[in-house]
């Protein structure tokens, strides 16, 4: 089989210090360089993003003195999509003396990637967890409590311990928002200039370092530069390649994508998660999809009926004839199995005729049994927000019929290849949260990614980064320097050539051909011929954009159209990588499942002889093969096994 | 169904605006008001014309983005609502549908519908915060906070930041945003030490952005999609008192 891409040199060095794994990340605090204090104030660091990573990491920085300029394309740093995780966060505090340990929240996140990510990141992920709820309780943040009034945890999939600590199904919201008012207090003082509204559309490299950024006034439309000593980006995952995802409207991948352009690897991008309970859709017109929490599947029975084609109404349906068919293929898990595998065993019921509501594609998610256990008002009180958003849209009561579900794309597990210090292939580019590619191998666990984004946040990059500046110094740079001035006449160019086409088609239905694209080619199921497929489409659907798009008004005010465009016209040249990435992968991981390699009973196989790396993606132009540089996974405490949750 | 939309158009910040009348036809009761909007807009591009300026971000309510008047009602005619999560099948037929952007001094009109709200971000740095910097916090156990206190926090911190509070009162106040933040951190055990300087802050900024004073008529709660109390306020003015009281000793 031929591919288009060439194999560069493998990633040797990924700077994570050797060494016991419990020992690695001290190691590595004590080894990075620091910066005096009253020197940090000298060194300005550009922040893209607000979310959980992005504002914890802007507040932290201006806490330690450096100068911040912090960038969002929302109208508030508070209305990240963050905002939207429900089920909550996970640390190994062991507060319920249940078995939880470091090593068992590690151990989990492991083998829950399905061995496809690196032990020293996540084990320092693990540690770090522990730190995270400390410094959010410290912030006000008010998670649930008991009686007591300690904290209150419950269990989420992949685990068999209660380590998530959740704030109803609001938790995304509340961390949000106590970061937030920490980025808040430092734009007080005067330590962040905040940018809402502004969105980063190039990143400005000189000398081969990252000291810029170009962004653009999304009031004014005027296009400016932004200079420092190092960028950070954490600017959220791709998911809405697919057009119809579980994230927000907003959502894209333009800063990652155009530092991709501009030198930095792009890790595993076939790498997304599939989130097995969003509420299936209801017609042409859908715009995004919603997620009804994992926490959901700690109380409600995952079934279809037992017969393809009963069309009966769930209550006329007799216990004896449901197939609760996570509770029957995977007993010791139940439903709570990880999410790749929910996903793919709904797909499956779906295929085989058995699934419920309109077009057959949805399954029962039913709280009936729940609901006589602990009686209507304990299950109210856990998920009364969650079932309040599942009538409104539906306008179904989920009290009295179970609730329909189906899979939806929902994160990116690929992103920004970067080494143990968050930093790219571009010296003085850092990436945080779900941006990079770093702690979830090929699936992420459920209550993992508020973990990641606050890890990376408060503690993680503002360790790392210390060491990167302090081998300076930094040449000052003008907003006149020829690079600056030369990428800030590209995202110009781009602008203009976006207004001009003046085609017959509009943005979203581009986006729209390409998300149903990639869903069908690139989605819960993977074959070579689905890929191949997806490949020969999008370079013409590329092609396509660029001479019949219609974007309507002008650059110097605020245009959405405009915003959509661009983003749109960078989610089709990511899908190709993607699919590029999805193709060459030939074997099942995680989320990644190539329908030829599977076990017996249709399990995802890996291959780990062949496919035990990360693979990071070097740009070479679009549409031109690019190169693959493999960083080899080595497992030295968890060794990879086939995952069984039966 | 069939639907007449009045929508508010205004170019930019300083250009004169007006209702211009819409015809929308085919509208599934399925879909979301934002997602009939989408509809009208890609017939509008589709026709050359410039479509209407909205924003939006998460669409499953928690954002906080979106927001318009619908029929002279912040959010629309549902209760506990935000303007993304309300569905056609509240319409009928036939109906005309007025859509407006938040009307306020300290929420000026930016383009069509969308409006500047950072004068909320501008109130919370005024003091919304617990001043606890990374690194500096104790184990999570070591300070209890009873129940009670802890979900009554929640409830009030559940506020999205959308507006609507301001844009239902006639007054333009901006007190249920500001009580919201108030009672969730005065609750707190570790919101204590600033809770005072806190609500003055808070409450300073807010006059000084132009928001109207408080005269208890409770549309705010009213339309506020997280069902916020308006008993709040009653918390903001006494720990506001609290703090005037301090400052005369």
């Amino acid at each position: 089989m031929s591919l288009d891409y060439s194999v560069g040199d493998p990633i040797a060095d990924t700077k994570a210090p050797a060494g016991p794994v419990e020992e690695r990340w001290d190691k590595r605090r004590f080894g990075a360089k620091l910066v005096n204090p009253a020197n940090r104030r000298k060194h300005t660091v550009i922040v893209v993003g607000t979310g959980l990573a992005g504002g914890s990491a802007g507040a932290t920085l201006a806490e330690q003195g450096y100068h911040v300029i912090q960038f969002c394309f929302q109208d508030s740093p508070r209305r990240a999509h963050s905002i939207a995780a429900q089920g909550g966060i996970n640390a190994a505090k062991n507060y319920r003396n249940d078995g939880d340990s470091i090593y068992r929240l590690f151990y989990d996140t492991v083998k829950g990637g399905d061995f496809r990510s690196r032990e020293s990141n996540v084990y320092r992920l693990a540690q770090i967890s522990v730190e995270i709820i400390d410094q959010c309780v410290a912030q006000g943040v008010p998670f649930a409590r008991e009686y007591g009034g300690l904290l209150d945890t419950r269990s989420f999939g992949g685990v068999q311990v209660s380590r998530t600590f959740y704030a109803r199904g609001q938790t995304g919201q509340q961390l949000l928002l106590g970061a937030y008012q920490a980025l808040s207090r430092q734009i007080d003082a005067g330590n962040i200039e905040m940018h809402p509204r502004t969105e980063m559309l190039d990143l400005i490299v000189i000398d081969g370092k990252a000291r810029g950024i170009v962004a653009r006034d999304l009031v004014t439309g005027e296009i400016s530069s932004y200079v420092a000593d190092a960028v950070v980006l954490a600017t959220g995952g791709y998911g809405n390649t697919f057009f119809l995802s579980t994230n927000a409207k907003g959502s894209n991948a333009t800063a990652i994508w155009r530092a991709h352009k501009r030198g930095a690897h792009f890790a595993n991008p076939c790498y997304t998660q599939i989130h097995p309970t969003c509420i299936p859709r209801s017609g042409d017109h859908q715009s995004k999809l919603t997620l009804m929490s994992e926490s959901l599947r700690n109380d409600g029975r995952v079934w279809v009926p037992k017969q393809a084609g009963d069309t009966r109404p769930p209550d006329q349906i007799p216990e004896d004839e449901r197939d609760y068919y996570l509770e029957r293929i995977y007993p010791s898990f139940g439903n709570l199995v990880p999410r790749d595998i929910a996903s793919r065993a709904a797909k499956n019921v779906c295929d085989e005729g058995r699934g419920v509501g309109p077009g057959g594609l949805g399954v029962y998610l039913d709280f009936a049994d729940a609901i006589e256990r602990m009686g209507r008002d304990k299950v109210e009180e856990k998920y009364g927000n969650l079932f309040e958003m599942y009538e409104r849209i539906t306008n179904e009561d989920p009290y009295q019929v179970p609730m329909r579900i189906y899979p939806a794309i929902h994160y990116t597990m690929g992103g920004l290849w970067v080494d143990y210090d968050l930093q790219s292939t571009i010296p003085g580019l850092f990436v945080i949260g779900e941006a990079n590619f770093s702690d979830h191998g090929a699936n992420r666990l459920g209550a993992s990614a508020l973990m990641q984004g606050l890890a990376d946040g408060y503690f993680v990059l503002p360790a790392t980064i210390n060491d990167y500046l302090a081998r300076g110094p930094f040449e000052a740079i003008g907003t006149d320097h020829d690079v600056v001035a030369r990428t800030e006449t590209e995202v110009h160019d781009r602008v203009e050539k976006l207004l001009s086409i003046n085609g017959d088609r509009t943005v979203d239905s581009f986006h729209r051909e390409l998300g149903e694209l990639v869903w069908d080619n690139c989605g819960m199921a993977r074959t070579e011929a689905s890929l191949r497929k997806a490949l020969a489409r999008i370079p013409e659907l590329r092609e396509e954009f660029w001479t019949r798009v219609k974007v309507t008004g002008g650059e110097h005010e605020l245009n959405q159209q405009l915003e959509k465009a661009g983003r749109v016209a960078d989610f089709i040249e990511l899908a190709e990588l993607m699919c590029l990435d999805a193709l060459h992968r030939e074997e099942s991981c995680g989320g990644h499942f190539r329908e030829e390699s599977q076990t017996p009973d249709g399990e995802a196989m890996r291959d780990d002889e062949n496919f035990s790396y990360v693979a990071a993606w070097e740009f070479t132009g679009v549409g031109e093969p690019p190169v693959l540089h493999k960083e080899a996974l080595e497992f030295e405490y968890v060794h990879p096994t086939q995952r069984s949750y039966a | 169904m069939n639907l007449k939309l009045r929508i508010w158009r205004q170019s930019g910040a300083d250009a004169k605006g007006g209702m211009v009348t819409y015809q929308v036809t085919d509208v599934s009761p399925d879909m979301s008001f934002l997602e009939m909007l989408d509809v009208l807009n890609e017939d509008l591009i589709g026709r050359g014309e410039e479509p209407v300026a909205f924003d939006s971000d998460c669409r499953e309510g928690i954002c906080g983005m979106c927001g318009l008047v619908i029929n002279g009602v912040p959010h629309g005619p549902e209760s506990a609502t935000t303007t993304c999560q309300l569905y056609m099948r509240h319409f009928s037929d036939g109906d005309v549908v007025d859509i407006e952007p938040w009307r306020a001094k300290a929420f000026p009109v930016v383009k069509d519908l969308v409006v500047d709200r950072s004068s909320f971000d501008r109130i919370i740095q005024a003091g919304g915060y617990i001043t606890a910097p990374t690194g500096a916090a104790p184990e999570a156990h070591s300070t209890p906070v009873p129940k009670p206190d802890a979900d009554l926090a929640f409830d009030a911190a559940t506020c999205i930041g959308c507006g609507a509070c301001v844009a239902a009162c006639p007054n333009a106040s901006a007190m249920l945003f500001t009580a919201a933040k108030v009672t969730h951190l005065g609750l707190m055990p570790q919101g204590q030490p600033e809770r005072e300087s806190r609500a003055l802050g808070m409450v300073q900024q807010m006059d000084e952005e132009g928001f109207g004073g408080c005269t208890n008529i409770g549309e705010c709660a009213s339309v506020c999609p997280k069902g916020i109390p308006l008993s709040l306020i009653s918390r903001l003015n006494s720990d506001l008192l609290g703090s005037l009281s301090a400052a005369s000793k």
